[in-house]
């Protein structure tokens, strides 16, 4: 029989700890098949965050250290720019790359470092429960607004694309999602040309994830992918918001 | 062998240069600004890396990635700015990075002044971010000091992949005295077996100071006591001046032991047996030498710019055998040499 699809190199013979339906497990797959298909495993130094995915070193089949809680980018500075040579790219939630990690997040990419940032937006903190996020939009109950984000006391979503987009140092972001076979084709897409960006030496890029996190929006897997194609990506627009890889 | 009139922080600089300093990640603070100032040239010219950070936050982490890498890499800074580095600190602890961090102290708490202070004391040796770990803590007293330390550092703490951090004051960063560049330029770091450079011909490796399953974090905690055990036993620093027949000695480090030691000639020259113990490493400190002492019924005079820190560790190892006194100024008033003077020869007098 031939085997037409198989599990990536980048990713470690392990069980995930992610909830069932959580998107995370499909963004990890992604971030493997390109970086199989980019022939950079052995010179990847990734970083993990604080959040859902801290535990990325157990299932990436490559070099991954820890960073505090929304430190990724500085850690990752610090990498590359001591290893140059090296693959380097960080995995982080809304709120370690947007509330308490947004100066290492902005200040990274002004600086231009050619690094890849696979951003997560899930709309709220999923490892501590579901607590309000930079990313929660507005009307969305949280464990920390149960009468739903209002702008007036919580402020509004924050976009981070478009606010990276006005830096001059930054030169590839898109934001895409994985709702459905389609989006997550265009995820991959994305996230390779974003990759190529870096190894090419073209400075900073991201790619944030419309992602879904079911438990603790307290819907079904279903329902919540359901949630993030009506409402979700309605308020957080997909597509390409800054590319100057060309240029 | 070459000898320059410098300032300490720049001693300090060329002696991290010399041992291979790879990579320098800093934010602006007084009275550290030499060290940012002289390596943002320096390193560049060398084909360094040098950046100026957003915030101390993001230079200690910029310092972890680099260090999780096996390069060498230091941040510096002065005691509000080190006060935002502990989180990375404790990791880098957790983790068992082999970082080199300064302090420059100046007078707090809070914003405090900018003049020198050795308040921070208790956060250097007792842990400063969370959780239960050590630093290995030097504390030079001299351009000529910084230089070596600085130089020494990284070695001890990739021996033992340990953070280590040079615990100065604005008064030893910024004072000018001829150095004497002793030390070779390093040129071969070995291999670090747990460096992440890739896993190219080798399994991957991660770096954590996450440890969830059960009794991991609790066997980490007592594989880095035995780590600290070790040190402990091994690299103490410290320096004894006319203790043999001491009556009082007088404990003191950094700046303060300079200051210390022009009190314990002079008391010296009135016939007062009175003698220096200066700790070089605060951490592991000197216990067994302050120990030894009390045997033999000196007394003993804590001085320090703060209102009396170093002093319970020298209480600790007195453990009620004799007398243990403290002088000290905090927050800009620097002790002065007549005053130590006065305080040994009330010492002897009520023996
Ligand atoms: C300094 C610090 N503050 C707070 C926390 C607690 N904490 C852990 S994960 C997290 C939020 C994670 O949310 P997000 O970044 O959105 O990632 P997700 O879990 O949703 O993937 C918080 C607040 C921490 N570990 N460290
Ligand atoms: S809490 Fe949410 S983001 Fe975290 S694993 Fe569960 S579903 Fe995924």
């Amino acid at each position: 029989m031939n085997k037409i699809l198989s599990k990536p190199e980048s990713l470690k013979e392990a069980s995930l700890s992610y909830c069932p339906g959580c998107g995370h497990g499909i963004i990890h797959r992604l971030v493997a098949e390109c970086i199989d298909e980019l022939g950079v495993r052995e010179k990847t130094i990734a970083v993990a965050p604080v959040g859902c995915a801290v535990f990325a070193y157990d299932y990436f089949n490559f070099d991954v250290t820890e960073a505090p809680h929304g430190r990724p980018p500085a850690v990752a500075t610090g990498i590359k720019r001591t290893n140059p040579d090296k693959f380097v790219f960080t995995y982080q939630g809304d709120g370690d790359i947007a509330a308490i990690g947004m100066a290492e997040t902005i200040h990274a990419a002004n600086r231009g470092e050619n690094i890849t940032i696979i951003f997560v937006n899930n709309a709220n903190y999923g490892m501590t429960g579901g607590q309000m996020a930079p990313t929660t939009l507005i009307g969305q109950v949280t464990e920390t607004t149960p009468f739903g984000r209002d702008p007036k006391r919580e402020g509004y979503p924050i976009k981070l694309c478009e606010l990276l987009a006005t830096l001059e140092g930054t030169t590839y972001l898109e934001r895409v999602s994985i709702y459905n076979p389609k989006n997550i084709i265009n995820a991959k897409k994305a996230i390779k040309k974003a990759f190529q960006c870096q190894i090419d030496g073209k400075g900073f890029s991201l790619v944030e994830v419309i992602s879904n996190c079911p438990v603790d929006w307290g819907m079904t897997p279903l329902d919540s992918i359901k949630w993030v194609e009506d409402t979700f990506i309605k308020s957080f627009t997909l597509g390409v918001v800054k590319d100057k890889i060309e240029v | 062998m070459s000898k320059k009139l410098i300032k300490g922080n720049i001693a300090l600089c060329e002696g991290a240069i010399a041992a291979g300093l790879h990579a320098y990640f800093g934010y602006p603070i007084t009275p550290q600004n030499e060290i940012p100032a002289y390596l943002s040239r320096k390193m560049v010219e060398l084909g360094r890396v040098f950046i100026q950070g957003e915030s101390e936050i993001a230079s200690a982490n910029m310092v972890m990635g680099a260090v999780v890498t096996g390069k060498r890499a230091m941040t510096s800074s002065s005691s509000p700015g080190i006060s935002l580095k502990q989180e990375a600190i404790s990791y880098m602890a957790g983790m068992e990075l082999p970082a080199l961090i300064v302090n420059v102290q100046r007078g707090g708490p809070g914003l405090g002044n900018i003049s020198g202070s050795q308040a921070d004391y208790f956060q250097a040796v007792k842990g400063g971010g969370h959780g239960d770990y050590k630093l290995v803590v030097f504390a030079p007293n001299s351009a000529q000091e910084m230089y070596e330390t600085a130089y020494d550092a990284f070695d001890l703490a990739e021996k033992y992949r340990i953070p280590v951090m040079i615990l100065s004051d604005g008064i030893v960063g910024q004072m000018m005295e001829p150095v004497e560049f002793n030390r070779p330029d390093k040129k071969e770091f070995g291999e670090k077996s747990w460096a992440l450079t890739g896993c190219a011909q080798r399994e991957p490796r991660s770096v954590q100071s996450l440890l969830m399953k059960d009794g991991a974090l609790e066997n980490h905690n007592i594989k880095l006591q035995k780590k600290y055990a070790e040190i402990s036993k091994n690299e103490v620093r410290c320096e004894s001046y006319e203790t043999g027949d001491a009556e009082v000695v007088v404990v003191a480090y950094g700046i303060s032991s300079r200051i210390a030691k022009s009190a314990v000639k002079l008391a010296r020259k009135e016939g007062v047996k009175a003698g220096l113990l200066r700790p070089q490493t605060l951490w592991p400190f000197p216990s067994q030498a302050i120990a030894k002492l009390a045997d033999s019924k000196a007394k003993f005079l804590t001085v320090e710019l703060s209102h009396g820190q170093m002093v319970e560790d020298v209480r600790l190892a007195v453990n009620g055998k004799t007398q243990v006194e403290f002088f000290g100024k905090a927050g800009g008033g620097i002790v002065n040499e007549k005053e130590i003077l006065e305080k040994i020869k009330k010492m002897k007098l009520g023996s």
